[in-house]
């Protein structure tokens, strides 16, 4: 029953792509960057392994944005907080982790040590256990969200108001986090990690492995948003986007609803954020900046917005660009993202995925008047 | 004596609040008493009281800002009086209760711009309107029963749109979509409902068989029609509350009201 369940969540060629989706990050990614020769035209270079990792986490914060945003209508310039947050939370651990390997060989982190701190604040305590940083990771954030959440849609804060509010939080947030005061490394943030678990961080083998962990739970939680949307209350949560008048006197409480999808999209961000840190090897509070959060919120507009494939696909597409444009021509990025935000809006509303439907509806319409004649 | 003593007892015990459950024990669907709601200095209700009885089909006319809308807005929650009380049956106080609470204790309502979810189809926006479990928990999990499904396709064959079922909403024409949006408050199964201007765009073949619909609905359901088609008023109406300045200014049948002089001059004085 489970499995048929899960079956109808997508058609055959759908389910098709995926599992070559999967195939690709879990078994052509590894052979193509251990196995295959460096001079062989097959060979996956370690940054592209690292860059690709990247993306995919960018596409878990696309894959939240697009919940509240393209669902729900509750656009939130505010994501990368979430991220942020959910990657200092591992990060916590990590920097637990290197130990007494740091350039003052003390218990504690370079950063307390250099503001004379003599023992690890309270919020440190019980960092050094793998899976209590896991569950920072998943409840803080979330907490965070459930509570600004709550005051925001009970005062029933929305569409650009709430958007402005985000942002003004996400940038308090940074500022808090810029301080050394506040314990988590000021501006530096967190970095130098060893390892993870014992092993050893740096290393290619362990790359590969974050990399296919950032995989499969892309795709996890691909499915797992799928199976919401596609139930009765992500039904609900459109309605609310469309009229949500009329979802309050059909007897919902959109309060519930739009809490319930914003807390579980901050949940998305924060592990995409945990997994981003160690693959990055760093995290500071420049992540937490509005612009960041801003394009995120473009990503799935590029992509194509209530689709949960369509920003997933804008998260890659934008930042593949962005990968060679800083290299290319650096000062003109933010330039060509602005373009690129304000062309997708004018001709592509609906997205990248949008254009592609659009060529194929004109195919078929076409393909029919030809049958008819 | 005795007998005041145990009507007090059946007040107290009858007062409280058990959610869902509408006591109309005295043939009064809806109460409301010295409503005042002032926006900015005006005065859109002013020292209203109207009552509904049960399986009632009240029409309330009035000129334009005459406070119909904003009446429906202070029962259904969405605005609330800065005085007077509004009691639906005999326990429950609908300045207590959220829109969606008082929703589901059983007040449907239509609005004056058919609202419905554009994007999901005829079938979907039935299924989200129909009376059930409202929660989140019961929304991620349950699934439709086989007797809610009966109840939708009756409500389709009801407001005429089978063979649109599978149709986005968005696609209607303005007349089905006020149809669907009476459908979507049919299967609410409300005991009281409130419809703005629910002809308002339906060709006239289609306002015959509104007014059809709502005579058959009258005394299982009671309800309150905002209209200003007097034809059609006037072939579905008992009985007529004329609204002026956000009070009632006069009540009766709809030939009483019509040779009203106060309800003459409102209408034709100026």
């Amino acid at each position: 029953m489970k499995i048929k369940q899960l079956s109808a969540l997508y058609d055959s060629k759908s389910w098709l792509m995926l599992t070559a989706f999967v195939g690709v990050i879990c078994v052509l990614f590894p052979i193509c960057n251990m196995l295959v020769p460096a001079d062989s035209f097959f060979h996956i270079s370690d940054y592209t392994v690292a860059l690709s990792g990247k993306i995919l986490c960018y596409a878990i914060v696309a894959l939240a944005i697009d919940l509240v945003w393209g669902y729900t209508g509750i656009l939130s310039l505010g994501h990368g907080l979430f991220f942020a947050l959910g990657g200092y939370a591992f990060g916590m651990y990590l920097m637990r982790q290197i130990g007494h390997d740091g350039s003052y060989h003390s218990s504690l982190p370079d950063f307390m040590v250099f503001l004379d701190w003599k023992a690890y604040p309270w919020y440190w305590e019980f960092t050094d256990h793998f899976w209590y940083a896991i569950l920072l990771v998943l409840v803080v954030p979330a907490l965070l969200a459930f509570i600004f959440g709550y005051f925001a849609f009970r005062s029933r804060i929305k569409g650009v108001y709430f958007s402005i509010i985000t942002q003004a939080m996400t940038y308090a947030f940074m500022l808090l986090f810029f301080r050394n005061e506040t314990g988590f490394g000021g501006n530096n943030g967190f970095t130098d990690f060893k390892r993870v678990l014992g092993v050893a961080i740096a290393t290619p083998n362990m790359r590969l492995i974050l990399f296919m962990m950032t995989g499969v739970t892309l795709i996890a939680l691909l499915l797992l948003s799928k199976a919401i949307v596609s139930s009765k209350f992500g039904k609900v949560l459109t309605a609310i986007r469309d009229a949500e008048s009329r979802v309050m006197f059909s007897g919902y409480n959109p309060l519930h609803y739009k809490l319930a999808i914003w807390t579980f999209s901050a949940m998305l961000c924060a592990i995409a954020g945990a997994l981003y840190v160690p693959q990055v090897g760093i995290i500071n509070p420049s992540e937490m900046s509005p612009s960041n959060s801003i394009e995120i919120a473009i990503w799935a507009a590029v992509g194509g917005r209530g689709t949960l494939i369509g920003p997933l696909v804008g998260a890659a597409f934008v930042n593949g660009i962005k990968s060679y444009f800083t290299e290319a021509f650096p000062e003109y990025w933010l330039y060509f993202l602005g373009l690129l935000f304000i062309l997708s809006t004018l001709y592509l509303p609906t997205g990248v995925l949008g254009l592609i439907d659009r060529i194929k509806e004109k195919r078929l319409s076409k393909n029919k008047e030809l049958e008819s004649l | 004596m005795m007998a005041k003593d145990s009507n007090q007892l059946r007040r107290t015990s009858g007062s409280i609040y058990q959610r869902g459950i509408v006591d109309t024990s005295h043939g009064v669907v809806l109460y409301m008493e010295d409503i005042t709601v002032s926006f900015d200095g005006f005065r859109a209700l002013n020292n209203l009281s109207l009552s509904i009885d049960v399986g009632e089909l009240r029409c309330v006319i009035g000129p334009n800002g005459a406070g119909k809308t904003t009446l429906q807005d202070v029962i259904t929650g969405k605005t609330r009086p800065d005085s007077g009380t509004v009691f639906f049956g005999q326990t429950i106080d609908c300045s207590k209760l959220t829109e969606p609470e008082i929703a589901q204790v059983g007040i449907g309502r239509k609005f004056q711009k058919p609202t419905v979810f554009e994007n999901h189809s005829v079938l979907e926006n039935l299924e989200l309107a129909l009376k059930t479990d409202k929660s989140i928990w019961h929304s991620l999990f349950r699934k439709i029963t086989s007797s809610e499904r009966d109840r939708i396709e009756q409500t389709l064959e009801t407001i005429n749109l089978k063979n649109l079922c599978h149709s986005r909403a968005g696609l209607l024409s303005h007349g089905q979509k006020q149809w669907l949006e009476i459908g979507m408050l049919l299967v609410q199964e409300p005991k009281l409902l409130l419809l703005d201007e629910p002809v308002a765009g339906m060709t006239d073949q289609e306002t015959e068989k509104t007014a059809e619909l709502f005579n058959s609905l009258a005394g299982k359901h009671s309800l309150l029609v905002v209209e200003h088609d007097m034809d059609f008023v006037s072939s579905i109406a008992k009985k007529v509350t004329v609204l002026h300045q956000g009070s009632v200014l006069a009540e009766g049948t709809m030939n009483e009201v019509q040779n009203d002089e106060r309800v003459i001059e409102v209408y034709l004085g100026r």
